[in-house]
């Protein structure tokens, strides 16, 4: 059966799962759909982003104010995370046990904490450089940009508080295996809009 | 076959599908870190390699991620349910058209305006 | 912001003045007396209609009605006839506006009655409420109720979610309701372009309300897209295959991919034009390296395919109106699939049509023309088909079919000027001119309003039953037809002699006698919408005679015709097994419709919710509080926001059972009327013999 057709992107829940791998077909096609309605609206406030980034008006541009250090460290957060979730959609597929599938997603939600930690600190020391979003075209296309994926995170991050707690209220139903399901994909969208912010914002704007 | 023996066979084809899977995260972290750590150390270090052909490569490497994602975080492949393939590439055409005009049209602006969104 | 200054406006920016009469009391000048009564009396009518419908729901007790039997309702059918009703009223207040606009014009020559910043606010409420609040509402609507019936299913896939966009759609239409009594609407356009909507040009509330209805709006638009494109791929009937679909149901599906995918832009749009009024940002200010084009770049990326989202569904019900008036196979079905898919990508490719004189280069303005040209080639296409599928058809002359004729000349001649447009060359003679006016028109009204007012005359009875009064409709199509060309024509004219879109007034008399012509023709279109709610009124009066509960009136082709007329809030009792193209003709013809199955199953259907009324809540407060600056108000909402969400994550009880039992009563309930009518002729289908069970014949022969 390894040549399966997949029903939905993200991890199949597989026919092991009965109705709630029926179930998912839709509402994991639906919540992908979204998830390609909010790639256009990133793709448009990257475009804005790259077209004034040399708007600068005679403010700090992206060498006074980027940390390379500090984009790192934030980049292997977010990956980290990603495959800690991969590891709590496994647990929730092959059915290791709720103990274990909380363990990776709170795991994955300290991960996604910490990377907004060291987020907050960026644009704080970018504020004390004098890099605040009124200051130029350019910071407020930069605050646009990376604070508008911070926010996704952040609201992802409670998303994974709420899940854990319908896992401890109704325990695995489908409900809330779709709520996995869906949120899995959410992150790894997410990792996935980073990769395109370090490498449009961090590193093309320190080379 | 007897009904034991059926079900035997999947657990086994399910432990499988469980390896393969779990290895499938595996690599893509490990190609991504690759795919991470290059373009960063070039940009830190800057060896002798002008501008341009630093941007080519922070580009592709990107590329090359999302696709490493795609593929090892979020299953898609060429299996996919016909609909599925449709929309990730009508949505990356359309992205491309959307942002590749965006940036047309604002550069061509730019430099018969003389604003300085110009490289 | 401080936590003290939350607390030291307690009201925001609300004040005295925000009330439309305050300035004709302090400063009584004739100028502003006369725009202060016409605001005032505006106002009053929004007022008193709340009162009214307040009042009226409290006599007649339906509060408990309105509230669990529609506004809680997941029920496709009901969140549609909602959408068309905020269509309607909406429709009303901007067809007013706009008779007032050609009153000021009319009389315009060196003055005129109305001040330049109250007929500023009346063209930016008419485009902004045509567009969003009108059109948009309509299709919606109209789609809601005929795609899932049209494709076999029970209900789109996210039915609360469909409940939550009208919410949505419900908040933003309020908003733009309140601003006619709270302050003042935007007076920069529907577009709204910066920096003149920044706020160092436009302190005031208006672009706020506008920043703010046109996201409630545009959330909406998004979440309802995903709903139709979801339900369209996974939830049809067993047999319906892509090709087999009504051509309704493919424009609905193109409309929602370009709901799904232009409508980010606009939200771009409209949250940096937000950041900048309210936290100082520079996107599109003068000055700090901000730059107004990138405003006018990103609208258009949005607002092109929104044209489009606007046309095809009408595209697909004039598809329906020709094949089912001819009583003929649609012609060319799948060239009209094409030519909808292609006009739906094209139209990703052509919006800077709408700033050739930006200052780009050359090159740039020739590529995007040559483009918008060749959207004029799949257009063409459906126009031959839809002649041909008239050819040696017995073509008859409903009110649908006259809306639809009439579109079809008017059509094609605003997409003439269309092609004239593309040129960028002529477009830098003629841009910003009331010849670019009269474009747009003729291509919105002809195509879209025409196509959804027939809609509403070709699937009322669907919906309640009993179908409209011919020959009130007639009149209204003929007024509308005949009032549209008067109004519209003369702006060719007057653009082509030079008058700019939007002046409240003119130096020039030659202007004159055309404007007049173009009052009359508003007048006329004023007298086409009365029409229509007279004849609504006189045909709920009459409805007994009219009852069409067989639930086939035209002799219908696709499924929606296959059930009683309302359909059962499950729509099938037993889900329909597709054969080919045109489903219901197909059974009809093979002596397959009207069974009666052996058995029938549970069906289970989703829960009233909430959800939908507390989101438009919600989301209203939230945007009143944002315009006003109220940030007690903003805070409280948006935390009840999050709350709501989070709390419906937590719900689970959401769906009910109908037993197979009430199935098989209703269901043979219908097939007993149905064995009781009399099967009729098409000659007499606009007769009180019209039961709604059609004598049927194959194509082109008289029954």
């Amino acid at each position: 059966m390894s040549q399966q057709v997949l029903k939905h992107p993200g991890l199949n829940l597989g026919p092991a799962h009965g109705k709630d791998d029926r179930a998912a077909e839709n509402m994991m096609f639906g919540f992908w759909v979204f998830l390609m309605s909010d790639a256009i609206l990133f793709g448009m406030v990257f475009a804005t982003y790259v077209t004034s980034v040399h708007a600068t008006a005679g403010g700090p541009g992206p060498h006074a104010l980027y940390d390379l250090k500090s984009a790192f460290i934030e980049t292997l957060l977010l990956l980290a995370s990603s495959f800690t979730f991969g590891m709590a959609s496994l647990a929730l597929k092959y059915k290791h046990g709720k103990p274990r599938l909380i363990g990776w997603m709170v795991l994955t939600l300290v991960l996604g904490m910490v990377f907004l930690g060291f987020e907050l600190h960026d644009f704080s020391s970018m504020f004390a450089k004098g890099g605040v979003p009124s200051r130029s075209g350019f910071l407020s296309a930069f605050f646009d940009l990376v604070p508008l994926h911070g926010l996704h995170v952040a609201a992802g991050c409670i998303w994974l508080i709420c899940l854990v707690g319908q896992i401890l209220r109704y325990g695995l139903d489908t409900a809330t295996k779709l709520g996995i399901m869906r949120l899995a994909l959410f992150w790894h969208f997410l990792d996935i809009i980073w990769i395109a912010i370090f490498s449009v914002v961090y590193l093309t704007g320190l080379t | 076959m007897s009904e034991q023996a059926h079900t035997a066979d999947e657990t086994t084809e399910r432990r499988q599908e469980e390896r393969r899977e779990f290895h499938s995260y595996v690599w893509g972290v490990g190609l991504a870190l690759l795919l991470t750590a290059v373009p960063f150390a070039l940009v830190h270090w800057t060896p002798g390699i002008s501008r341009l052909s630093l941007l080519i490569v922070i580009g592709v490497f990107a590329l090359v991620q999302m696709l490493v994602h795609f593929r090892f975080f979020l299953h898609i492949g060429f299996k996919q349910k016909r609909e599925d393939l449709h929309l990730i590439l009508f949505s990356a055409l359309l992205l491309t058209i959307m942002v590749a005009g965006t940036v047309w049209i604002m550069a061509s602006l730019a430099t018969r305006m003389v604003l300085p969104a110009q490289p | 912001m401080s936590i003290a200054g939350i607390f030291e406006h307690p009201l925001g920016r609300l004040g005295l003045d925000s009330l439309p009469f305050w300035n004709m009391l302090q400063h009584p000048t004739k100028g502003n007396i006369i725009n202060g009564i016409i605001a005032t009396g505006a106002a009053s009518v929004v007022v008193f209609g709340a009162l009214g419908l307040i009042v009226v729901l409290t006599r007649y007790k339906l509060w408990r009605v309105l509230w669990s039997e529609w506004a809680t309702s997941p029920d496709h059918k009901k969140i549609g006839i909602m959408y068309v009703v905020i269509a309607f009223v909406m429709l009303a207040r901007a067809l007013i506006e706009a008779a007032l606009m050609r009153a000021q014009q009319a009389y315009g020559l060196g003055g005129g009655f109305l001040s330049p910043d109250h007929f500023a606010q009346l063209f930016s409420t008419h485009g902004t409420i045509m567009i969003f609040f009108m059109a948009m509402p309509f299709l919606t609507g109209v789609i809601n109720y005929v795609m899932p019936l049209q494709i076999g299913a029970r209900d789109v896939s996210f039915p609360v979610l469909n409940s939550i966009s009208l919410g949505l759609t419900a908040a933003g239409a309020a908003l733009v309701m309140v601003s006619l009594v709270l302050g003042k609407f935007s007076t920069g356009g529907w577009f709204g372009y910066p920096p003149y909507t920044e706020a160092t040009f436009s302190p005031g509330v208006g672009p706020d309300y506008w920043i703010w209805a046109l996201t409630l709006g545009s959330l909406g638009s998004t979440f309802t897209g995903i709903n139709f494109a979801v339900t369209i791929y996974k939830e049809r009937a067993p047999g319906m295959k892509l090709m087999r679909m009504p051509l309704f149901t493919w424009t609905a599906l193109c409309t929602s991919i370009l709901m799904i995918f232009a409508m980010p832009p606009l939200t771009v749009a409209t949250a940096q034009l937000a950041l900048d009024r309210y936290l100082g940002f520079h996107y599109f200010t003068n000055a700090l390296g901000g730059n107004m084009m990138h405003f006018a770049n990103l609208f258009w990326l949005f607002g092109h395919p929104e044209v489009y989202i606007l046309i095809l569904p009408a595209f697909g019900v004039y598809s329906e109106l020709f094949s089912t008036f001819s009583g003929k196979v649609l012609y060319g079905y799948r060239s009209l699939v094409m030519a909808t898919m292609a006009i739906a990508i094209l139209s990703f490719t052509v919006w800077l049509h709408h700033f050739f004189t930006m200052g780009q280069s050359a090159n740039i303005n020739a590529v995007f023309g040559i483009a918008s040209m060749l959207i004029g080639i799949p257009t063409g296409v459906k126009i031959y088909d839809w002649m041909l599928t008239m050819f040696r058809g017995r073509v008859r002359f409903t009110v649908p079919m006259v809306y639809s004729i009439g579109f079809i000349l008017l059509f094609v001649l605003g997409g003439m000027s269309g092609i004239l447009l593309a040129n960028p060359t002529v477009d830098y003679q003629v841009h910003n001119t009331v010849f670019l006016v009269a474009h747009f028109h003729n291509m919105a009204v002809p195509g879209l309003l025409f196509g959804m007012i027939a809609a509403y005359h070709f699937w009322f009875p669907k919906a309640f039953g009993f179908r409209l009064n011919e020959r009130w409709g007639m009149i209204s199509a003929l007024c509308w037809i005949f009032g549209f060309m008067l109004a519209f024509f003369p702006l060719y004219a007057l653009g082509l002699m030079g008058l700019p879109r939007r002046t409240v007034a003119y130096t020039e008399p030659s202007y004159v006698p055309l404007e007049w012509v173009a009052f009359l023709g508003a007048l006329l279109i004023l007298t086409a919408l009365a029409s229509l709610l007279w004849q609504l009124w006189v045909s709920i009066k009459q409805r007994d005679e009219n009852r069409v509960f067989a639930g086939d009136p035209w002799d219908g082709r696709s499924l929606e015709w296959s059930n009683s007329a309302p359909p059962p809030e499950y729509n099938f009792a037993v889900i329909p097994e597709v054969k080919g193209r045109d489903a219901f003709t197909m059974s009809k013809e093979g002596g397959t419709a009207y069974q009666r199955p052996d058995t029938y199953q549970d069906i289970e259907l989703p829960k009233n919710s909430a959800m939908g009324p507390v989101i438009a809540a919600i989301g209203f407060t939230l945007a009143f509080g944002l315009v006003w600056h109220i940030w007690w108000m903003v805070i409280l909402s948006f935390l009840a926001a999050v709350a709501t969400l989070i709390i419906r994550g937590f719900a689970r009880d959401t769906t009910r059972i109908v037993t197979a039992q009430e199935v098989r009563q209703e269901h043979h309930r219908w097939i007993d009327a149905v064995a009781a009518a009399t099967a009729i002729a098409r000659v007499d289908e606009n007769k009180p013999a019209n039961d709604g069970l059609a004598q049927h014949a194959s194509d082109g022969v008289v029954p």
